[in-house]
């Protein structure tokens, strides 16, 4: 089985769930993998719910389907957990990341991995990025990434950030490095 | 909703058998407008501009958001010219 | 060697900005938009010297590239399913004006039903125009192929104009590490050639003059000269870009473990791409598979698919469209060649992926091990994971 790490992300249209995706990839590119990265949109609306895909691999990557076996989800809103079945075909043992003011296990998730949280909309807030009502935790999101799976380092994600960020790059980066530091994940519960 | 086993059970072309006014758009908002009365004059600005005509009169003349196909977005309060309309945040 | 994470469709802006086009006109539609929209980035903040006209449809757009051509200008336009339907007529119109354009195509699904993703329908259902038709895995190939197509269509014994083909949201909306070629380099690639068939201010001419029946065959043979004659410019291009930049795609025809296969897929676009690791892992496997990816649609590579049919068992081909009338287009025209061919290899064609549909390892792997076990004389036509009734059998068409 080739080592190629597959990732889903959540949010609703305009969260910036495909920048999230964008930016990983540009940030494993960074430390010189390949990277595959696209969105799916049901319909391209602000609010409605998208999807975006990264793939990371050591090889070139060959394959050209959408990803249905992900190693890691991850739910840039909390209220998709209630309307989406976020874990479907996440692998056994496999990560599930998500921007939650709660913990871990009060979540109540039985699936057979990792469950992490962290609250990217206070960080983001704090940092001054977006709107009370509608913050941009895409960048926070993927320090909190970084952390949990160990699929990139958090220095190349700040360069992609910094390289790719429309507006307020170092408030981005200085999201991002806080949620690294106060992520928090738990094994469920078999 | 109907699912289809094969393609002999489907209609001869795609039809929608539900009228669009049927349909409700309202969970493709993240933000709903409110209008405040109190500073309203009726100019209608809002009725006027939005883009999915959502927004109808009551008997009274008043502007009302017919939220069950409104998709929040926003043009309704940038065009009041009296800011009477806020965008609140649902969900 | 500026390595940029980038969506198929900024490769085609970043192609088109390297080209240094002269005129584009366009009109959005998902999803090509973010292509003109790059462009007019590129334009705005200058780092394009380029015309670029807004219009109200893609007819328009279409028409003010003929228009741009027939002055000498180099002109770039894209689009997508219902919009090159749109433009349908006009095609013809660029290939008869000996318009040398290059145009993007992001293949998506023709309506109804309303689909906004990938299919190769609306560009197969253009084979008669007259237009050079190149298909794309990577968004590498989209840049390095729009490169490419502008050295084969300013050739003077082509100047027919050409697509350049991305699958929708699989290379579109898709970021990949892109290469991109330094502008001197491109400069000497694709020099802007005086184009010999232009209006001229200070001469008398009206292009597409009307033509009574003892002239007009000859200039339609004209046509179809240019094109069989684009053949060997499309492997000179590729070979030449191979040389400057390191990279070609194998001419018309990309062979990947041909050689001693029993069976070849020919198959276009990213599936192409996921088949190789399927080849991989059945060549693992035992199994003697290989994947023959059809690059150029047109010209139809006659020469190359005979050679694959005079050293494989079995052939099996990939549409992702359908044409009416007898079998998947791309699956008839394999078929016609064969005739004249010595080698008749066992031939299935597979219709697949219509719609956005995906086409996963596990689909390709199937019809891997169908063309395995294929016996039979007949040429048979199967759409792929139709859902039909469970006492249904037999082939398709």
């Amino acid at each position: 089985m080739s080592p190629m790490l597959e990732i889903r992300f959540h949010g609703r249209g305009g969260q910036g769930s495909v920048v999230a995706s964008d930016i990983l990839a540009k940030a494993v590119f960074l430390e010189g993998k390949d990277v595959q990265s696209f969105p799916f949109f049901g319909v391209e609306r602000r609010g409605a719910p998208v999807l975006a895909f990264t793939r990371i691999d050591d090889k070139p990557i060959r394959v050209k389907t959408s990803i249905y076996a992900p190693d890691c989800v991850v739910v840039l809103d909390p209220s998709l957990l209630k309307s989406q079945d976020v874990t479907a075909g996440l692998k056994d043992g496999g990560i599930l990341l998500v921007n939650s003011d709660k913990k871990p296990e009060e979540l109540g998730l039985t699936f057979n991995g990792t469950t992490a949280t962290v609250n990217a909309t206070e960080i983001a807030l704090k940092h001054g990025l977006g709107g009370k009502t509608s913050p941009i935790v895409n960048t926070a999101i993927l320090g909190a990434l970084a952390k949990v799976t160990g699929y990139v380092k958090l220095d190349s994600v700040a360069q992609a950030i910094t390289d790719n960020a429309p507006t307020k790059p170092e408030a981005n980066v200085a999201a991002a490095k806080e949620a690294f530091d106060s992520v928090v994940s738990r094994r469920n519960a078999a | 909703m109907k699912t289809y086993k094969s393609y002999v059970d489907l209609p001869m072309s795609p039809i929608a058998d539900v009228p669009s006014s049927e349909e409700s758009t309202a969970g493709w908002r993240t933000h709903k407008p409110v209008i405040d009365l109190s500073k309203c004059t009726k100019c209608y600005l809002c009725w006027k501009y939005c883009p999915d005509a959502a927004i109808d009169t009551d008997h009274e003349g008043w502007p009302t958001i017919r939220y069950k196909h409104c998709k929040g977005c926003g043009i309704c309060a940038v065009e009041c010219p009296r800011t009477c309309i806020t965008m609140e945040k649902e969900i | 060697m500026t390595k940029v994470v980038m969506t198929g469709n900024y490769a085609q802006s970043y192609a088109a900005k390297l080209a240094k086009v002269q005129v584009v006109a366009a009109y959005p539609i998902t999803p090509q938009t973010s292509i003109v929209e790059k462009v007019a980035e590129f334009v705005s903040t200058g780092e394009m010297k380029t015309q670029y006209i807004k219009v109200e449809s893609e007819h328009s757009a279409l028409q003010a590239c003929i228009s741009a051509a027939a002055l000498g200008a180099r002109a770039y336009t894209a689009t997508s399913s219902q919009g090159l339907l749109l433009m349908h007529e006009l095609l013809f119109w660029a290939a008869g004006n000996r318009a040398p354009i290059v145009m993007g195509i992001v293949n998506r699904a023709v309506a109804p039903p309303w689909s906004i993703w990938a299919d190769h329908t609306d560009s197969i259902a253009q084979r008669d125009t007259g237009w050079i038709q190149y298909y794309c895995e990577s968004n590498q190939e989209v840049l390095d192929t729009v490169l490419q197509a502008y050295r084969v269509v300013e050739s003077q014994d082509v100047l027919l104009p050409a697509m350049v083909m991305e699958d929708a949201f699989y290379l579109s909306h898709t970021v990949e590490a892109v290469d991109v070629p330094p502008q001197s380099a491109v400069d000497q690639y694709v020099p802007k050639l005086k184009s010999p068939w232009v209006l001229e201010m200070e001469k008398t001419m009206r292009m597409g003059s009307f033509m009574m029946p003892d002239l007009y065959t000859e200039f339609r043979y004209k046509i179809a000269k240019g094109m069989v004659d684009a053949r060997k410019r499309i492997i000179e291009a590729d070979d030449e870009y191979g040389r400057r930049f390191g990279r070609s795609y194998g001419g018309l025809v990309q062979e990947y473990r041909c050689d001693d296969a029993d069976v070849v897929l020919l198959a276009t676009g990213t599936a192409a791409s996921t088949a190789r690791e399927v080849v991989d892992e059945m060549r693992k496997e035992g199994k003697k598979v290989g994947l023959a990816r059809l690059r150029v649609f047109r010209p139809f590579p006659k020469q190359e698919i005979i050679d694959i049919a005079s050293r494989v068992r079995t052939l099996g081909v990939f549409d992702r469209s359908w044409g009416f009338g007898f079998s998947g287009p791309v699956g008839t025209e394999v078929a016609g060649v064969l005739y004249r061919s010595k080698a008749k290899p066992l031939l299935k064609d597979y219709v697949v992926g219509l719609g956005g549909r995906d086409v996963t390892p596990a689909v390709l792997k199937g019809m891997f091990t169908d063309l395995l076990q294929l016996k039979g004389e007949s040429f048979e036509t199967e759409w792929v994971g139709l859902k039909r009734p469970e006492r249904e059998v037999g082939p398709d068409a």
